[in-house]
């Protein structure tokens, strides 16, 4: 099984210098990009390669690109901005890419910067991860001192700066449009679609965001082929995925594995199945904004189609398991605190409407529940869904919500009844 | 007032956007990796260099959880509350953790020696339930190593 992501990161080593990497086959797909392919052949190849977006919505990378205005005629400067924002709860997987391999990292960036004819393009990481920032820095300067980025990069006609913006919180600052914001020193607060960033970003500038770990992909599709990266799937979406898993598992981590490895692979096998005395109650598969499954659909395949058919989203592959010593409605109660605490207040729904659902969840949790509170739970999740704000912050809080209302009904109600949580003790 | 060192730091990161005010959020950084917060006179200065208004600015400041806009203490201990950590126990760490410094969420201890704070998601869910001080991301921590752990900081 073939595993290109992970296959310069060696736990507990120093991830691969410039030399190292060279010598490893990096920066092999840049040149070959820049001196021989047109930035639509790198596009069309990307395309057919069928690369899902890893930041969670799945959306096709090529497609993205596409969107972008090329040629003579088009206005400029353009930007690429890669997303290492990494804050969904439970979604440790760039770390993992950018602490073990950053120039992979760069190399990536620098040919979605190529396939849209960028000039700039920002590295946008979240404060918190310190080693990665540091190991970036210097990489970063490697590249530069090497010819692999600046003026006329690697002997071609094509000039890209890149630069690391650390960035200083706030979850929304990983939202697509609140990222552009928080790149000119604004709010993070989400932008008005359309005009879509590809078109309209920085500064009112093309501009095109992408995810580390989809960038990650790019350097092996280049030296090897759309026809190769599909066939490393399982299903229908191209490439290897970043998995993980945390909560009571015998063995938490991450696993780059085929796309679409069944869910029952990932948490029997590669996690080592629930530690002892506890049992499975729920899985959420990607991150806090994606709703809960149950024991009932392990054998789903972990792809963006098949989650979302089985009622969930992929979301950033890293599943959270939930176990029977745990209290469903404090979790979800966690979930909403997170989601509440983190909205940027633009959008009433958001706002307004988390406030209320924690209250409520609140007072469920700590026995002062009415039944009738499950009632007025069920329509802030309907109000908090899609097409009632401005971004995916409450549309990714109602699916936790909306989710465990339905498949813990019972445990709620048990709450309610009892006036008083049945895992306190 | 701005010292130079911050002036040229800040030049150089306004340097790689097409707006003064882009730098902003660099800038308080550059102030707060150096003073330990971003204070009302750090603002107004800080406004005046990137030709802001320092309530523009200060809007930009209080956005963002990582810019401390008060005094804090010489370490900063962040503890995860985001649901792996949840899962894995972070309520009992916390509180024993309150109770050790004297120090509630959002507080200093009264010696300045800490700030506590609650932060999202470390990413690091494999290893929960973690924790970070200053520039240190500690993991799979175990109640009892608390008191090691902050004898580290003093």
């Amino acid at each position: 099984m073939e595993t290109p992501l992970t296959a310069n990161i060696k736990p507990g080593r120093r991830p691969p210098d410039i030399k190292a990497y060279r010598k490893a086959g990096g920066y092999r797909a840049l040149r070959e990009a820049v001196l021989k392919m047109r930035p639509e052949e790198v596009t069309q190849t990307v395309k057919d390669a069928n690369l899902k977006g890893r930041g969670g919505a799945g959306f096709d990378a090529g497609l993205k690109w596409s969107f972008v205005p090329m040629g003579e005629e088009a206005s400029g400067p353009k930007y690429v901005a890669i997303n290492a924002d990494e804050m969904e709860p439970g979604t440790f997987k760039d770390r993992l890419l950018m602490e073990g391999d950053p120039h992979q990292l760069i190399e990536g960036a620098a040919l979605a910067a190529y396939a849209i004819q960028a000039d700039v393009a920002y590295i946008f990481l979240r404060r918190e991860y310190h080693l990665s920032a540091r190991l970036l820095r210097r990489a970063i300067a490697e590249a530069y001192d090497s010819g692999c980025l600046g003026q006329g990069i690697l002997g071609s006609e094509y000039s890209l700066d890149m630069h690391l913006h650390i960035s200083a919180g706030r979850y929304m600052s990983g939202e697509e449009t609140g990222m552009l914001n928080a790149i000119e020193g604004r709010r993070a607060n989400p932008r008005a679609k359309p005009p879509y960033p590809q078109v309209s970003g920085l500064w009112g500038n093309p501009t095109v965001v992408n995810n580390v770990e989809t960038v990650c992909n790019l350097p092996h599709i280049v030296n090897n082929g759309a026809d190769w990266f599909r066939n490393l799937s399982l299903t229908a979406e191209g490439g290897t995925k970043i998995y993980g898993a945390s909560g009571r598992v015998r063995r938490p981590g991450t696993w780059e594995l085929p796309m679409g490895t069944p869910l029952r692979e990932l948490v029997e096998e590669h996690a080592g199945g629930m530690q002892q005395g506890y049992r499975l109650r729920g899985i959420i598969p990607g991150g806090a904004s994606t709703e809960f499954l149950t024991p009932a659909h392990l054998d789903v395949k972990m792809d963006f189609v098949s989650v979302e058919a089985a009622g969930s989203r992929l979301g950033t592959g890293t599943i959270i398991v939930l176990d029977d010593h745990s209290c469903p409605v404090g979790m979800t109660l966690n979930l909403e605190q997170f989601f509440l605490r983190e909205s940027c207040g633009w959008c009433t729904p958001c706002w307004g409407g988390l406030q209320y659902a924690v209250e409520l969840l609140t007072g469920i949790e700590a026995g002062a529940g009415r039944m009738e509170d499950l009632d007025t739970l069920d329509s802030l999740a309907a109000m908090l869904a899609p097409g009632h704000t401005f971004c995916a912050l409450a549309p990714g809080a109602a699916e936790p919500l909306g989710s465990a209302l339905r498949y813990f009904r019972e445990d709620f109600e048990r709450h309610i009844r009892q006036q008083r949580c049945p895992w306190s003790s | 007032m701005l010292s130079k060192e911050e002036m040229q730091e800040i030049e150089v990161e306004a340097s790689r956007y097409e707006t003064r005010q882009a730098a902003a959020i660099d800038a308080m950084r550059i102030v707060q990796d150096r003073r330990g917060w971003v204070s009302d006179e750090a603002v107004l200065d800080l406004a005046g260099f990137l030709d802001m208004s320092p309530a523009e600015l200060d809007s930009v400041a209080s956005f963002y959880n990582q810019i401390f806009r008060r005094r804090v203490g010489r370490h900063v201990i962040q503890v995860c509350d985001s649901v792996s950590c949840w899962l894995m126990g972070y309520e009992p760490l916390r509180d024993l953790l309150i109770r050790m410094l004297g120090a509630g969420m959002g507080e200093t201890t009264a010696d300045g020696r800490f700030t506590l704070l609650p932060v999202v998601c470390l990413g690091a869910c494999d290893r929960a339930p973690v924790m970070l001080i200053d520039e240190d991301l500690h993991t799979n921590i175990d109640q009892g190593q608390l008191e090691t752990i902050l004898d580290k900081y003093k």
